[in-house]
């Protein structure tokens, strides 16, 4: 199968819009449970991920509406380079707080000054 | 219904069942391998959207970068040996979910009753719908209207790249 027939026929025939949203409010949901219910440090972040990405569905999702611009396409593509950034630099300071405090539990760092 | 809706279906399938093992399992490590195959189904989702550029950034950043960081994460801050410190303990239980369900639940209602269909520019781009590869279009506007992020985007990197291996070599004593 041609694949921009494959693109036309399941964007702008088969799959609603709304369908899209609902997967990603379902994956933002999920990742606002996760990052509030879990201990441990790294599952958090992790939940972080999963909200950028749910908002990076909503923008896509949208985005296939508006090919001549593709601002949805853009923004998407910034909020991934964030996002890494994002990743990197509190995998450094996970790893800092763990060789002073021992532990990955969020519960137990509870002292700004050491 | 036809097959590519079934695949589409799948895909969204799989992200959403990856994401509650994530919150059911209290497993560190099996949740990063839970969260490959939400970033895999969300990519296969970024690929129905017409999004081929974003899609394949996605495999490769989130996939070969974010998870493999993660990974080593969960690596170093975890006594392997002694197993119960890759367990994660969960608090609040009740209160999130509830808090969560009445989020879904207004979120959905809120797609449900904003009808984006019926939106002016969303018709008139299912009336033309030509859509081509999304790549040289990305190319352009990063070199054009989009120079001045894509600048600050490249100092944001650097700065982070250079503060993440300052911060790790950091020595500190308790």
């Amino acid at each position: 199968m041609n694949f921009k027939l494959f693109i036309y026929n399941s964007t702008f025939n088969m799959i609603p819009l709304e369908h899209f949203l609902f997967v990603a409010a379902a994956l933002f949901t999920l990742g606002v449970v996760i990052v509030i219910t879990k201990r441990n440090v790294i599952v958090v972040l992790m939940g972080i991920e999963l909200i950028l990405n749910a908002a990076n569905i909503n923008l896509v999702a949208f985005s296939q509406y508006d090919s001549a611009l593709m601002r949805g396409n853009m923004f998407a593509l910034f909020v991934i380079v964030i996002a890494a950034a994002e990743a990197a630099v509190a995998l450094a300071i996970i790893l800092q707080v763990y060789h002073y405090f021992k532990t990955a539990n969020i519960d137990e760092i509870n002292e700004l000054k050491g | 219904m036809s097959f590519t809706a079934y695949i589409f279906y799948f895909f969204a399938f799989m992200t959403i069942v990856s994401a509650i093992f994530i919150l059911t399992t209290r497993n560190v490590l099996y949740a990063a391998f839970a969260l490959l195959g939400t970033f895999l189904g969300v990519s296969a989702l970024y690929v129905f959207a017409g999004a081929d550029f974003l899609a394949m950034a996605q495999i490769m950043i989130y996939i070969g970068g974010v998870l493999i960081l993660i990974l080593f994460g969960i690596m170093l801050t975890n006594r392997i040996a002694e197993h119960q410190y890759l367990v994660s303990s969960s608090r609040n239980s009740f209160f999130a979910v509830t808090g969560g369900v009445t989020l879904f639940g207004v979120l959905i209602i809120a797609i449900l009753k904003a009808n984006f269909t019926s939106l002016l520019w969303i018709q008139e781009a299912q009336k033309k719908a030509s859509v081509n590869s999304t790549m040289e279009k990305i190319g352009e506007n990063l070199m054009t209207d989009f120079v001045f992020p894509f600048e600050v985007a490249a100092v944001i990197l650097m700065a982070a790249l250079m503060g993440a291996a300052f911060i790790a070599s950091q020595v500190v004593k308790k």
